[in-house]
This record gives C-alpha cells, sequence and structure tokens, in this order.
C-alpha cells in the first residue's frame, strides 16, 4: 500500500502521540478502508476490526498505563478516533462507546474493582456498551424505570434498555438502574458481564446508517448481577452517567469532526479531477467557495472539542464546552457531507462514492449522547448558573 | 532459542523505482523507504517462535541511515535488540557483498551466545533475487531451509535440536529437516504478520541497536560496495509504456481469432 501524507496536520503533545497517530493512520489505510463500503452495505459487523485495534492498544488509550491503558491525555485518544472517523464511523463510534463504557469503573470504581477488571475491559480483547436509555426514557433519562433489587449478595434486574451500541454482542454493559424510586438520586451503576442469565438482546435496530454497528434493545429478566459490581454508591449511578456523557461526548464530537473531514477529502478529490466546460469543476468559483466554507467549519469544529478536552486533561470544568463541541462538531458534519454530496453531484447520491454513507452517518450524530437539542439545554443551563 | 532475523530496508513496493544517474544505483531518495514486506513474515515467525520455545529475537540491518525505521519497526513489532551495520562503504553492495557483511556480523554473535537460527524473507521486493538466504547459509556453513511456508522447531535441551519446514515448490510441497543452528527463509504464505502495538512502539525506543561499521566486523571495503561488486549496471532505459490491447470483434469466427491471438503469443 502507498504510503499517504495525512490531510490533516495535527497539534499533538509529544512523540508518543505522533507515533500513536502514524499508527492508527496504517490502521485506517490497511484494515478499515479496504472494509468500511462492503461491510456498511451488507450491515456487517467487524468484531475482527475491534481486536486488531484492541491488540494495537486503541481499546484503552484514555486509561491509567498501571492497568494496561494507553495513558493518553483525552485531545491525544480523541484525534485517534477522528482519524478512524474519515473512513469508517462505525468503528470510531464504537470506541468512543467502549471508551465510555470504561469509564465508571475507571472513575468511580474502588481500588480492587478496578484492579479486577479494568485491565481486561481496557486490553483488547473485550468490548463494552453503555445502558442508559430506555424506550420511554430517552432525553429525559432520570425517568428509566429499569428496576434493581438486592436480594442476599446479588441485585436483581428487571426492565428494558433501549439504543445499545454492541447490544447483544458487547462483553460488558456499564447499565444504569433505578435501586430507589428517589428520582435522579435513586439510579446507580452495576458493571454487568453480558453472558449474565436473564440478559438478552432485541433484534437489532433497521438504521439509516452506522449500519455497521449493532444498535439493540437490552432485556433484563431477572438477571442476577452480583453486589460487587455495584460502581461508587447505590443512588450515585445518574452522576456517574452524566460524568461518563461529557466524556462520551467529545467522542461523538471527534467523530463528527472525522467524518467531515472524510467527505470534504473524498469532495475536494473529486472536483480536482472532475472537468466541466473544459476545467476542473474546483477552479469554478461556485464549487471553490463551497468547499472553502466545508474546511474552515471543520477547522473550526476542530478547534471547539480540542480546546474541550484540552481543559478536561488540565482538570478544569468542562462539561459546557463538551456539549458545545457536541452541538458545532454534529450540525457541522451534517451540513458539511450535504455539501460534499452537492460537489459530486449524481455521482454523489450513489453509492459508488462514500459521501451519501458520510451524510446519513452526520445525521445519527446530531441525535446520539443527547439530542442537538438536549446540548442547547444543558449549555443554557451552565450560563444561567454561571458555570 | 536465540533467532536472528536480517530485514532490509527497500523502496516502497508500489512506487516506481528509478536509478541514480551518476552511478546506476537504485535512486533510493526518490521513493518512500519501507521494511521489506517479506521480512515482516520473517520477524513474525520468529518472534512466534519465541513465543513457543523462549529466548530471544534479534534483528540484524544492514542499510543506510534511514533504514532505522526498519530496525525500529522490527523492534516496535517485539523483537528485543538490534544489530545495525551501517558504513558509507556498503552503497551499491551485490548479494555476494550482502552475505559476506551478514555473516560477518553474525559471527560477532559468538560471544554472547551465538545464535540458533537465522530466519529471512526469500526475497526482497527490489532486486527479487531470492540468493542471499543461500548464501549466507554457505558462508556460515550451515544448512539451509529455503522458501519455507511452515516452520517448526523440535529444541534440545541444553541448546540444539532440530528445524523442520515445509519447503514451497512449483506444484506442492517437500518436508525439510536439518540440525540447528540453520538457516531458513520464509514466503507470505507462512503467517499473517503482527501491527506494531502502541506499547510496542513506545518501548521500541528503549531497546539497544548496536551499530557496527565494516571495520567493527572485520570486513575490508574493498570486498563490498559499487567496488566489490561482482557485475555493474552498465546503462539502463526506463520500461516502454504498455501498448494499448487487440481488440477482437466477434462476427462469428471469434474463438478462432483468440485461438489465432494465443498462437501467435507461443501461448498455445
Amino acid at each position: 500500500m502507498p504510503a499517504t501524507t495525512p490531510s490533516v496536520e495535527r497539534q499533538l503533545p509529544s512523540e508518543e502521540a505522533a507515533a500513536l497517530l502514524d499508527l492508527t493512520r496504517e490502521l485506517v489505510r490497511q484494515e478499515l478502508t479496504p472494509k468500511a463500503a462492503t461491510y456498511e452495505a451488507e450491515s456487517r459487523v467487524p468484531r475482527e476490526v475491534f481486536r486488531t485495534l484492541g491488540k494495537a492498544g486503541l481499546l484503552g488509550l484514555p486509561y491509567p498505563e498501571q492497568y494496561g491503558g494507553g495513558g493518553q491525555p483525552f485531545e491525544v485518544y480523541l484525534q485517534v478516533v477522528e482519524e478512524l472517523a474519515t473512513v469508517w464511523a462505525s468503528v470510531a463510534e464504537g470506541v468512543s462507546v467502549h471508551t465510555l463504557a470504561c469509564f465508571p469503573l475507571a472513575t468511580f470504581g474502588s481500588e480492587q474493582q478496578r484492579e479486577r477488571w479494568l485491565p481486561d475491559m481496557i486490553g483488547g480483547e473485550l468490548l463494552g456498551a453503555y445502558c442508559l436509555s430506555e424506550p420511554q426514557s430517552g432525553s429525559d433519562a432520570a425517568a428509566m424505570t429499569t428496576k434493581a433489587v438486592r436480594d442476599g449478595d446479588d441485585y436483581v434486574v428487571n426492565g428494558t434498555k433501549a439504543w445499545i451500541t454492541h447490544g447483544g454482542e458487547a462483553d460488558f454493559y456499564a447499565l444504569m438502574c433505578r435501586t430507589s424510586d428517589d428520582g435522579s438520586r435513586g439510579i446507580s451503576c452495576l458493571l454487568t458481564p453480558g453472558d449474565t442469565p436473564g440478559l438478552s438482546a432485541g433484534e437489532p435496530e433497521k438504521k439509516m446508517g452506522f449500519k455497521g454497528s449493532t444498535t439493540a434493545q437490552m432485556h433484563f429478566d431477572d438477571a442476577r448481577i452480583p453486589a460487587d459490581r455495584l460502581m461508587g454508591e447505590e443512588g450515585q449511578g445518574f452522576r456517574i452517567a452524566l460524568a461518563a456523557l461529557d466524556g462520551g461526548r467529545l467522542g461523538i464530537a471527534a467523530c463528527a469532526v472525522g467524518v467531515a473531514q472524510g467527505a470534504l477529502d473524498a469532495a475536494l478529490a473529486y472536483a480536482k479531477e472532475r472537468e466541466q466546460f473544459g476545467r476542473p469543476i474546483l477552479e469554478f468559483q461556485g464549487l471553490s467557495f463551497m468547499v472553502a466554507d466545508m474546511a474552515t467549519q471543520i477547522e473550526a469544529a476542530r478547534a471547539l472539542y480540542l480546546e474541550a478536552a484540552r481543559r478536561r486533561d488540565r482538570g478544569q470544568s468542562f462539561g459546557k464546552q463538551a456539549a458545545m463541541a457536541k452541538l458545532f462538531c454534529s450540525d457541522m458534519a451534517m451540513r458539511v457531507t450535504t455539501d460534499a454530496v452537492q460537489v459530486l453531484g449524481g455521482y454523489g447520491y450513489v453509492e459508488d462514492y462514500p459521501v451519501e454513507r458520510f451524510m446519513r452517518e452526520a445525521k445519527a450524530l446530531q441525535i446520539v449522547e443527547g439530542t442537538n437539542q438536549i446540548q442547547r439545554l444543558v449549555i443554557g443551563r451552565h450560563l444561567a448558573q454561571g458555570t | 532459542m536465540n533467532i536472528v532475523v536480517c530485514v532490509k530496508q527497500v523502496p516502497d513496493t508500489w512506487s516506481e523505482k528509478r536509478l541514480n544517474d551518476e552511478d546506476n544505483t537504485l535512486d533510493r531518495a526518490a521513493t518512500d523507504p519501507v521494511m521489506n514486506e517479506m521480512d515482516e513474515y520473517a520477524v513474525e515467525e520468529a518472534l512466534r517462535i519465541k513465543e513457543m520455545h523462549g529466548g530471544e529475537v534479534t534483528v540484524l540491518c544492514m542499510g543506510p541511515d534511514a533504514a532505522t525505521e526498519t530496525v525500529r519497526k522490527s523492534l516496535s513489532m517485539g523483537v528485543d535488540k538490534a544489530i545495525h551495520v551501517l558504513d558509507e562503504g556498503l552503497h551499491g553492495s551485490d548479494a555476494l557483498a550482502t552475505s559476506l557483511v551478514l555473516s560477518a556480523a553474525l559471527g560477532t554473535l559468538a560471544d554472547s551466545g551465538g545464535f540458533d537460527l537465522v530466519v529471512l524473507g526469500s526475497e526482497s521486493s527490489d532486486a527479487r533475487m531470492s540468493v542471499v538466504p543461500a548464501m549466507l547459509a554457505e558462508r556460515l556453513g550451515l544448512p539451509q531451509l529455503t522458501f519455507a511456508k511452515e516452520v517448526s522447531i523440535d529444541a534440545a535441551d541444553g541448546g540444539g535440536g532440530t528445524v523442520t519446514i515445509k519447503r514451497l515448490t512449483d506444484d506442492g510441497y517437500q518436508v525439510i529437516e536439518a540440525s540447528l543452528p540453520a538457516v531458513v527463509s520464509v514466503v507470505e504464505k507462512i503467517n499473517e504478520p503482527r501491527y506494531p502495538s502502541f506499547k510496542g512502539i513506545m518501548a521500541a525506543k528503549k531497546k539497544p541497536v548496536d551499530t557496527k561499521s565494516l571495520a567493527d566486523l572485520g570486513v575490508e571495503s574493498a570486498d563490498v560496495g559499487l567496488g566489490g561488486a561482482w557485475s555493474a549496471v552498465e546503462s539502463f532505459e526506463t520500461a516502454p509504456p504498455r501498448q494499448a490491447g487487440t481488440i477482437v470483434t466477434d462476427e462469428g469466427d471469434g474463438a478462432s481469432k483468440l485461438a489465432e491471438f494465443l498462437a501467435s503469443k507461443k501461448f498455445i
């Protein structure tokens, strides 16, 4: 395979981060690029790709080295996600969701719990999922009804979780469920093994995009989960969920920038080659202004999510900035991918080129990990409280 | 088991190669350098043998300064240490000189426990002569087991033992066994090389790389390089562009026209 020059010049904090991004691009070129279009067209889940990424060390990047993680700042981890998304959003989002699913244990688990489970979870062989939404409780997550009742050394869980990425395929589930009726203070987080008896997956959803990633409901039917798998304390689950989502939103923001970058690269390459009226269409101002706007929006979006990530890395509050990044980056990706289809004209609308897929993927990013309406609500609350 | 893998840096396999006008040698600056693909399989096989039998894997590379990248890639994949033979005098070396230098470098390992197995890729993607493994085995006075698509080791306690390979041929394979130490060359059917891991890349920076000059190895510069080469490139031309194909229109006689074409090219 020919070596390719990366289309994005990145600001990276260390030599090891640069080496990590080189490795990521090699994996993208050799493992993702040849498979993405076919797998998406056939709704095939690339489980083996996650194993390859895992062996290379990409499934535990922001977690401490002492547990086998990569010890990387969020700023670097997110740029890895972005690179993956330039070619295959299902894989990039999968890495983000897996990383999110490890967060409750890594951040709120006891030392004993971390030593016991975290190395396997971030070691590369296993894949995680995150269970917060329910069929009737999406944006209003605290209205969840899935219930866990303590019985001896176990919690017995009943209820249904919805829109679960990796549902039915994951090796572990970070489950948010109700342990008391006390609203958002009655929610707890249980780290649930994928082979728990009584846990089953529904039929995968038939989605508009992200077809290489399974989304399914997860049914808990008297599922017994050992009480030593409680993350943090009883009643702390909603706080854990929101803290996890702050990081998860940055993962989605990075995915969005990657998808938009992939669309821009494709549009630009096409506009340089395609000739009409005797010259490349990129030389027409109508088109050149369009790609100029696309590129500018991508740069602005990347700067926004990276600034939020750097705040997180410095230990500063970043919830507001994460919501802004998720909102801005995914809205940007929707516009840029729609424009990329326009640049390619008829060819943009057919499956021979990847841009129609990028456009379908961008739409999902405006919805997941909190709809963009919820992001505005979060930002508005921060502004009202002056935080 | 102490295993040595010989690796070479080559111009990117997929790029168009060209020669220097001055001395008719390969213009290495004109293309991106990469690790010879077949050598990745050799490294992978050595690592697998180590994982099964223990021991240490050393990578041995002869090449210019830029070949450090290939050395580092091997170390990132999991090789323990490296010897890089680096000397201006090596420029333009032929296969005979290469095997001379490699055997001299392997000779220096005698002090540090020697080696049980030397593994090479069966050819480099630039010169494509496939002779260095055989020449190296001759120079070392060791058995040569070439074109292996499968390697198994029966290590004896306290050193020695045997190596058995399946040697790929045009119409099947031969099973060949030899006593250790031995020289083995591998084909790409043998395994699927691993990617370096992020941790492997980090660890590689701390692994020892022993850089040796011709003088360190006791090799006379007159025996290597352009001056020592047994053949010389007198002149070269770029390959002519591919001609347009012949289109046969079927007017009821398509089959016989195709047959005539094939016969004219001596295919049938």
